[in-house]
């Protein structure tokens, strides 16, 4: 299975990185910030092409619009800034003009989940799957770390129409490399098992992770499922597990309403598949400034969280 | 208008004499496509029917036998309830069939009830108001880095501007003096509660295009020798350039002008008759 490396890095870093490539090969790409680019790293971009980079100042709907009309000149626009403010204040820019019309805009939502910490909850972006995940043309796509994220740029350049990239602040460990296949669409088993079927994305697989390897010591067979794309859903893939298991887990750092795990669970009952179920979301609230591991720890997300919350699913008739 | 075989075209249909007689004939298109659909905005696509006729048969650079024509000037219909307005000049320009205009609105059809990519010769979708101008103000930025002298066209409702996301894109455009971009403003003083000045007033508009570092120029929005003026001057100006077009709401159809119930009621048969007899 996936190792955790002892190195973290902010897996916004991985944005910037592959920005940085492919604008040397493609200079239509134009990269848009609102105010936050030391923050979203696109501040790399300015740097080292300001032809290619635009700061609109704060002002996130004319970002989305701009971004819009840049791409209907042939420009390849990654609009970049924070995810509470670009899928929730510019929801209905991106709605009407950019996925309504296909636009073939990228949007970086950037500083999602609960390790944005001390900022608290108007900055802990938790709603935001659910929001571009009703969105017809609209791709989700929610890498686990730096080299992920770095994929997953990649691959939003290379479809064509609109997709929405999470990022998180906080540096996270390294779990995957840049030569990993990373196919949109596509999820990634990550260890075969056959008690039961554990699911997530983002920068918490690394907990998730932690946790599966703890019982895997103690003789749990854990199948881990990396669902790095939350829209379009690798039904097949969960499916066939679940099947195979019969018990499910999604842990899901997101409003328990709507993210993956909602996801999840309509596309199984969707396709008539049943299992044992149980989730890790936050539980439709708001939460509260503090350091990221301790809302970690206080919203239940710590790895010793998921462990217990792995057993008592096992042990659920 | 000029063509991408570098053609000028002024006269596509050889009915259409001049502009009055082309904003005759979207006028009647107008008041046919709506009674046909049983909904619809008469009185914000009537107010428009003159700088429609001057952009599409004059001002701007299109060619509708080449959609994709990479030079080509770009509209953006930003209060897209007027989607008559622009489908009539867009059928009568040669982009489709003047015939599917009786199509508006109905299952299957192309033209949507505000404009959608689908239909040929519309650039982007819009309807939700107030973000056309960003876009834009993304298209003027785009072809001045590829240094082409292509144009922007915005239209704007008054009312519409009551909507913060304009002051952005106001913003963003007089800060990087977009001079190919021009932001045609139908000043109707309507929207669909009453009065503009009276619902959330946006006066004075002028001194509000000045103060973000735009050009303008006030005009009568239904005199073609004024319209025209003001797209040259956009044309000379090196910022980005507001027409501040005078109009009255339903133009010229009698009982449909000034009158804020215009916006967007149905057509009855009675009232179909009587306003295609006065656009005779």
């Amino acid at each position: 299975m996936t190792d955790i490396k002892k190195e973290k890095i902010a897996n916004r870093f991985g944005y910037s990185d592959a920005l940085l490539e492919l604008i040397e090969k493609d200079k239509n790409i134009i990269v848009l910030d609102a105010d936050l680019a030391k923050s979203t790293t696109t501040s790399r971009i300015k740097d080292k092409y300001p032809d290619n980079f635009i700061d609109v100042g704060i002002a996130e709907q004319n970002l989305v619009g701009i971004a819009a009309g840049l791409s209907l000149d042939g420009r390849i626009p990654f609009a970049s800034t924070y995810a509470a403010f670009i899928a929730g204040r510019a929801f209905d820019q991106i709605r009407t003009t950019i996925c309504y019309s296909n636009l073939n805009v990228k949007l970086a939502g950037m500083h999602v989940g609960i390790t944005v910490g001390a900022d608290g909850p108007t900055h802990q972006m938790l709603e935001d799957i659910a929001l571009m995940r009703v969105l017809p043309n609209m791709i989700i796509l929610n890498p686990c770390d730096v080299n992920e994220a770095y994929n997953a740029t990649v691959q939003a350049y290379n479809h064509k129409g609109p997709v929405y990239i999470r990022f998180v602040r906080e540096a996270t460990p390294v779990l995957t490399s840049r030569e990993d296949e990373f196919v949109i669409g596509k999820a990634k088993v990550l260890r075969n098992g056959k008690d039961i079927t554990v699911i997530s994305s983002g920068q918490i697989l690394s907990n998730v992770i932690e946790a599966v390897q703890t019982l895997e010591k103690e003789g749990y067979d854990i199948e881990l499922i990396n669902v790095h794309t939350i829209k379009p859903l690798d039904v097949k893939c969960i499916a066939d597990s679940v099947l195979k298991t019969g018990k499910l887990l999604v842990v899901d750092e997101h409003q328990i309403h709507g993210g993956l795990g909602t996801a999840v669970f309509e596309a199984l009952m969707m396709s008539n598949v049943s299992a044992k179920t149980g989730i890790i979301a936050v539980n439709d609230t708001f939460l509260t400034s503090g350091a990221p591991d301790e809302l970690i720890e206080k919203y239940g997300f710590s790895s010793s969280a998921i462990e217990t919350k792995i057993k008592s699913l096992f042990n659920a008739e | 208008m000029l063509t991408s075989q570098g053609t000028n075209v002024t006269n596509v249909n050889n009915i259409m004499k001049d502009y009055a007689q082309i904003a005759k004939t979207i006028r009647r298109d107008i008041i046919e496509m709506i009674y046909a659909a049983g909904s619809g905005h008469a009185g914000g696509s009537l107010s428009l029917a003159d700088i429609f006729a001057v952009l599409y048969f004059g001002e701007m650079k299109h060619d509708p036998a080449n959609l994709q024509w990479e030079d080509r000037d770009r509209l953006i219909l930003s209060k897209g309830h007027a989607a008559p307005v622009l489908y009539s000049a867009l059928a009568r320009s040669g982009y489709f069939d003047p015939e599917y205009l009786k199509t508006l609105r109905k299952t299957d059809s192309f033209l949507e009830g505000h404009p959608a990519m689908k239909t040929p010769g519309v650039e982007v979708g819009t309807g939700s108001l107030g973000q056309g101008l960003s876009i834009g103000c993304g298209l003027a930025v785009s072809f001045i880095k590829r240094q082409t002298s292509q144009r922007v066209f915005v239209i704007l409702g008054d009312g519409e501007l009551q909507e913060g996301q304009n002051w952005e894109a106001f913003m963003f455009a007089g800060h990087n003096n977009l001079n190919n971009l021009t932001a045609v403003i139908d000043l109707n003083d309507l929207q669909i509660d009453g009065k503009v000045t009276e619902v959330n007033s946006i006066e004075p508009i002028a001194d509000k295009m000045k103060s973000f570092n735009w050009d303008y120029t006030v005009i009568d929005g239904h005199d073609f020798d004024q319209i025209q003026e003001a797209f040259k001057k956009a044309r000379l100006s090196d910022k980005p350039f507001a027409v501040i077009a005078k109009t009255v709401k339903g133009k010229g159809v009698s009982f449909m002008e000034n009158k804020a119930e215009w916006h967007g009621k149905p057509i009855g048969k009675e009232e179909y008759d009587k306003a295609m007899k006065e656009l005779l």
